[in-house]
């Protein structure tokens, strides 16, 4: 379904400040996976969604996508197939336009937009349902302009206008990061529901241990650019926060003795 | 009442230049400095035409289109070129004041409605005057002053259907979130350009119609126009105090209306036309600043008051 092969960027190189933020990474998802993604700040998890997504050009390798070769497409045309729910909840709506449109802009993902009507009766009673479905209790108020909602009733609603257009590939980057407890619950709720409803391809980034123990089918962790762990079937199944915490105490420990032997060598031999 | 008359007109007509205004600065929230050139071109378009013996309505749907070409100018710069939208409509601007000097061939060309048929030669047959609430006005015009806010209306109505198309909406996304368009298959890029087309055309139909309407076209009728739309759009704004777009539309006609006629009594009052763009300029200042002004006063004076209550 999804296979990134050697993925390689370096962001402003040949400067002071250069980030390898990808170091050939190579990771292949089948189709129906929920795959959760994690590892510490600036360890390129994020960084390896955007490649996914099209927000920039790879420096090297490749990218596939429910067979087509994505490597050189523009980010709009990849949303064709990806649905998106970003970390910040003010990033996936419209403020000033009602629920009701940003759903209707939604619901035309990846197809042209033409000079027909954006709302019709028909698309209101179909929308209706979809937002009652969701139990938000919105469906009464698809008139009001959506920015003046809560953050996890924006986050909620951009999750259901990613899979409004059933997507080859769910993308979500650490889409509750940024809300309350209560509301993050939420989401996560209506995540699990709909992405095992529609059995969704969900490529998914966390910051919480909780989540990455809990959710999803498979779990990888990166760190400095590349995967450095891959778990899936019984052991994802059997996994537990503490578990996931004493591996990323392994992969610190292993990295400052990197960079202590990188130290040494350079003092003797330069 | 001619001088009310003659004010209502050109404030109707320049409601083309607030709808094109609100297009860009509102919707697509994009600083576009192309107007100046645009109603300009599109009056020169207009006059060109005419001159030739062009049928009126040709020569006016032209302008239209000149314009929108100028806008797409500007939007290929900004989209394609990656120059900063400020500077790709100034350069553009620039680039116009000598297209349309060629276009023109002179720098003022006087349309004659005797000599050719422009859009007012058709009001142009209806002579002697009328009765309105006790005063004489001139028949024709206040046939020119009815067709106008026909048109507009009409004009209006369709600029607030196309907001609900699904192109409409697009382009209003892409102005209000352009990373989650993006997201949902857009090319931005795109919509940016389509929206300057569109301002621009309109900017320039509303140039075309005013050499018509003021019988000449002039390279220099341009300078400043930006700001008058910006004011008549920021008059509306307040007037109708609302973000719906329907209001906004509106608005943006009873703001253009409201300004001529502001404009018309003060040059009445002795207010020396050299100095109109400058109060112009100072007015648009000054509207742009006193929302924030206004928003600070009261917690002050709430403040001054609580420490009078101990």
């Amino acid at each position: 379904m999804l296979e990134l092969r050697d993925a390689t960027k370096t962001f402003l190189p040949g400067t002071a400040n250069e980030v390898r933020a990808l170091r050939g990474v190579s990771l292949r998802i089948e189709a129906g996976e929920f795959v959760v993604v994690i590892g510490t700040n600036g360890s390129g998890k994020s960084t390896l969604l955007n490649a996914v997504a099209g927000m920039f050009v790879l420096d090297e390798g490749r990218v596939e996508l429910a067979g087509h070769d994505v490597t050189r497409w523009a980010e709009h045309r990849r949303a064709k197939l990806i649905g998106r729910v970003f970390q910040n909840p003010f990033h996936g709506t419209a403020p000033s336009l009602t629920i009701l449109e940003n759903l209707a802009l939604a619901l035309r993902r990846g197809q042209t937009r033409g000079l027909g009507w954006a709302v019709s009766r028909r698309l209101h009673d179909e929308l209706r349902e979809r937002v009652r479905q969701m139990s938000l209790n919105l469906e009464d108020r698809l008139d009001t302009p959506i920015g003046s909602l809560s953050g996890g009733q924006r986050q909620s609603l951009t999750l259901l206008m990613a899979s409004l257009v059933k997507p080859q590939l769910l993308l979500l980057d650490e889409h509750t990061a940024a809300l309350d407890p209560k509301s993050a619950d939420q989401v996560i709720r209506l995540t699990e529901q709909i992405v095992r409803r529609d059995r969704l391809t969900t490529l998914m980034v966390t910051h919480s241990m909780h989540q990455a123990a809990n959710l999803g089918d498979r779990l990888v962790m990166m760190s400095n650019g590349q995967v450095v762990c891959d778990i899936a079937g019984s052991e994802k199944l059997s996994l537990r926060p503490e578990d996931l915490l004493a591996r990323f105490e392994d992969i610190r420990r292993a990295e400052l003795l990197d960079e202590t032997a990188a130290d040494m060598l350079l003092k003797s031999y330069v | 009442m001619i001088l009310l008359i003659g004010s209502l007109t050109i404030g109707l007509i320049l409601s083309l230049l607030a709808f094109g205004v609100l297009v860009t600065f509102r919707v697509l929230a994009f600083r576009d400095l192309t107007v100046d050139g645009s109603v300009a071109l599109g009056g020169a378009v207009t006059a060109a035409l005419l001159v030739h013996q062009v049928h009126p309505v040709v020569a006016t749907l032209a302008a239209f289109a000149a314009g929108a070409l100028a806008g797409t100018v500007t939007g290929l710069l900004h989209t394609r070129c990656q120059i900063n939208g400020l500077l790709a409509g100034i350069l553009v601007m620039t680039a116009l004041y000598s297209v349309n000097l060629h276009i023109l061939t002179k720098s003022n060309v006087p349309l004659d409605s005797e000599a050719m048929t422009t859009l007012i030669s058709y009001a142009g047959s209806a002579t002697g005057t009328m009765d309105l609430f006790g005063w004489q006005v001139p028949t024709r015009e206040l046939i020119v002053l009815s067709a106008s806010a026909v048109f507009i209306a009409l004009l209006g109505l369709g600029l607030h259907a196309f907001f609900q198309t699904q192109w409409g909406l697009a382009l209003r996304a892409t102005g209000d979130n352009a990373q989650m368009i993006r997201a949902l298959g857009v090319d931005v890029g795109w919509m940016q350009t389509g929206g300057l087309a569109l301002s621009n055309g309109l900017i320039a139909l509303g140039g075309g119609l005013l050499v018509q309407y003021q019988g000449f076209a002039d390279v220099q009728m341009g300078i400043g126009m930006v700001v008058w739309g910006l004011a008549s759009m920021i008059i509306g704004d307040s007037l109708v105090g609302t973000k719906q777009l329907g209001w906004l539309i509106t608005g943006a006609v009873m703001g253009s209306l409201l300004f001529r006629l502001l404009v018309a009594i003060a040059l009445r009052w002795g207010l020396n036309p050299n100095d109109l763009k400058l109060v112009t300029a100072a007015f648009v200042f000054v509207a742009l600043v006193l929302p924030e002004v206004l928003k600070h006063l009261p917690k002050r004076r709430r403040a001054a008051s609580e420490k009078g209550a101990i």
